[in-house]
């Protein structure tokens, strides 16, 4: 047993190994953040705990004067909100026209190059068109979020849809299948589990374009208010807004597992 | 009645001639079993049969009239693999056939049509030994079980031909076996022309009522794609007696 890759840590190790990482982590920012207020005793960049919990008690308990909500709320919801929307339109498109293009060749022929070009437009290079032709408001950050995620969406779903066994297709329509019916009832159920992979797969990026386009031009969000407080150094309300940005698309990231786990025949595979 | 009749069909794939020149009857209720050795072209007989591939030339006719230029319910299909629908319990692949036929929008039916026919479903499943299994996905079932359900979902839209593509290929000997003894009683049961692919020559013969060879006649070793592959041999095999022997008795008795 002398080489690494045969050295199994025990389920107790696993754990206390995976925690490692995370304690070490705020550990070292804890022993950085008192040797930075022990010279200067008002330190903007490490805040220490006491900082974080001031800081965010406000925001998530206090009724702000300005807008009269708990900022906090707000900002959550502003965001939650735009990254929903964005991802419902982007997956709606993609599964549709994914499943079309993919099964009818003409389709196929006529729009798959023009999808692969459209995929590799850099979505934040036409953000400025976008904040052109529709406004400011939150209907071009919808757009934005659909102009980078549904073309990758499209492509995924048309690759599931190929990799269908062609025997499965002539077999429907030996038992008397429409173009229709097979879309319905072949097709469709077999894309669906990939199409909840594949916006699993997108969150990252749908994020990234929610927090750039609040960067820009908005009215609340977590991305608006990271970059607002960035002006006064706030290291206290960014570095909590970061972590709850984190928790919130590892739990988007949950659910959608939830959900591809609860589409019964993904749990048996071919060959099982 | 189903009589097939390949009329001077021949298969080109550019330069490359497959088959070359097929003329052959298959009268109703036959069982035929086509062998040859790989690459010969037996699949793409089959597939011309099926229409899932067009003849370059010459034509296929069932009871004098051509075939449709895509695969239909008048000719069903057991392939080696792939041809069950992995996301329906095994009750709902059985009755997916008719379902279709019977639904062109929603393809589902509602109410006592949907209780009659899961009914039928469920005989169908019981008469192919796979009563028990009904709730169970595919992927849940072994090879030979998968095979039963592809058989049964073909049969539910009673297909005047059947096709099957190397359909025990995959199986163990004694599965094998059994699927033998079940193929030839639904072939019995339902009256139907049966045309099976397979390069087991004992399976060929254990089955087949007629057993045709295809493989090329001439062999151009400079060009070897120049030669397609014809019929090279036709048998009629012993099950062809057995069956005459039984209708014989049931016509005395």
């Amino acid at each position: 047993m002398g080489r690494a890759i045969n050295r199994l840590p025990s389920r107790r190790s696993k754990i206390l190994l995976g925690a490692m990482p995370f304690i070490l982590v705020i550990a070292a920012y804890a022993i950085a953040s008192d040797a930075r207020h022990a010279v200067d005793a008002g330190d903007k960049l490490m805040p220490g705990l006491d900082a974080f919990r001031a800081a965010m008690s406000r925001l998530i308990f206090d009724i702000d004067r300005m807008t009269g909500q708990r900022l906090f709320w707000a900002d959550t919801w502003a965001s939650l909100g735009r990254l929903g929307i964005g991802l419902g339109i982007s997956a709606v498109v993609g599964l549709v026209v994914g499943i079309f293009v993919g099964f009818i060749p003409y389709l196929r022929a006529t729009f798959e190059p023009f999808f692969a070009a459209l995929s590799l437009v850099p979505p934040l290079a036409v953000l400025p068109i976008l904040f052109i032709i529709f406004g400011l408001g939150e209907l071009s950050k919808a757009v934005l979020i659909v102009f980078g995620i549904a073309p990758f969406i499209i492509r995924d779903v048309m690759l599931r849809v190929a990799e269908i066994p062609r025997e499965q297709i002539v077999k429907a329509q030996t038992l008397g299948a429409s173009t229709w019916q097979m879309i319905l009832g072949v097709v469709l159920p077999q894309v669906l589990p990939r199409l909840v992979s594949s916006v699993r797969l997108s969150l990252g990026a749908a994020w990234l374009f929610v927090i750039a386009a609040e960067a820009i031009t908005a009215e609340a969000g977590l991305g608006y208010r990271i970059f607002l407080v960035r002006r006064y150094l706030a290291m206290d309300v960014i570095l909590p807004y970061v972590v709850w940005i984190t928790f919130l698309a590892f739990a988007m990231d949950y659910a959608l597992r939830l959900i591809y786990d609860a589409i019964p025949w993904t749990r048996f595979r071919e060959g099982g | 009645m189903a009589v097939i009749r390949f009329d001077h069909v021949t298969k080109t794939y550019g330069d490359t001639v497959v088959l070359e020149n097929i003329n052959l009857t298959i009268d109703d209720n036959e069982f035929l079993a086509v062998v040859g050795p790989s690459g010969a072209g037996k699949t793409t007989f089959l597939r011309m049969l099926l229409s899932q591939e067009a003849p370059t030339s010459g034509q296929i006719l069932i009871d004098d009239v051509p075939i449709a230029d895509e695969p239909m319910p008048d000719r069903g299909i057991v392939f080696q693999r792939y041809s069950v629908f992995p996301h329906r319990t095994v009750l709902r692949n059985v009755m997916m056939g008719p379902e279709w036929l019977a639904a062109p929008v929603t393809g589902r039916l509602f109410g006592a049509k949907r209780t009659e026919l899961r009914d039928r479903a469920q005989a169908m499943l019981d008469r192919v030994g796979l009563g028990g299994h009904a709730q169970l996905y595919p992927a849940q079932l072994s090879g030979g079980q998968q095979q039963r359900l592809a058989i049964a979902q073909a049969l539910m839209t009673h297909p005047k031909v059947l096709l099957l593509d190397e359909p025990f290929g995959a199986l163990d000997p004694g599965t094998r076996k059994e699927m033998h003894k079940l193929v030839l009683e639904l072939w019995s049961e339902h009256q139907m022309t049966i045309v099976m692919v397979t390069h087991d020559l004992s399976e060929a013969f254990h089955l087949g009522t007629r057993v045709i060879a295809v493989d090329k006649h001439r062999h151009d070793p400079h060009a070897p794609h120049r030669y397609g592959s014809v019929i090279t041999s036709d048998f009629e095999a012993k099950p062809r007696l057995a069956r005459a022997l039984q209708r014989a008795e049931r016509a005395a008795g």
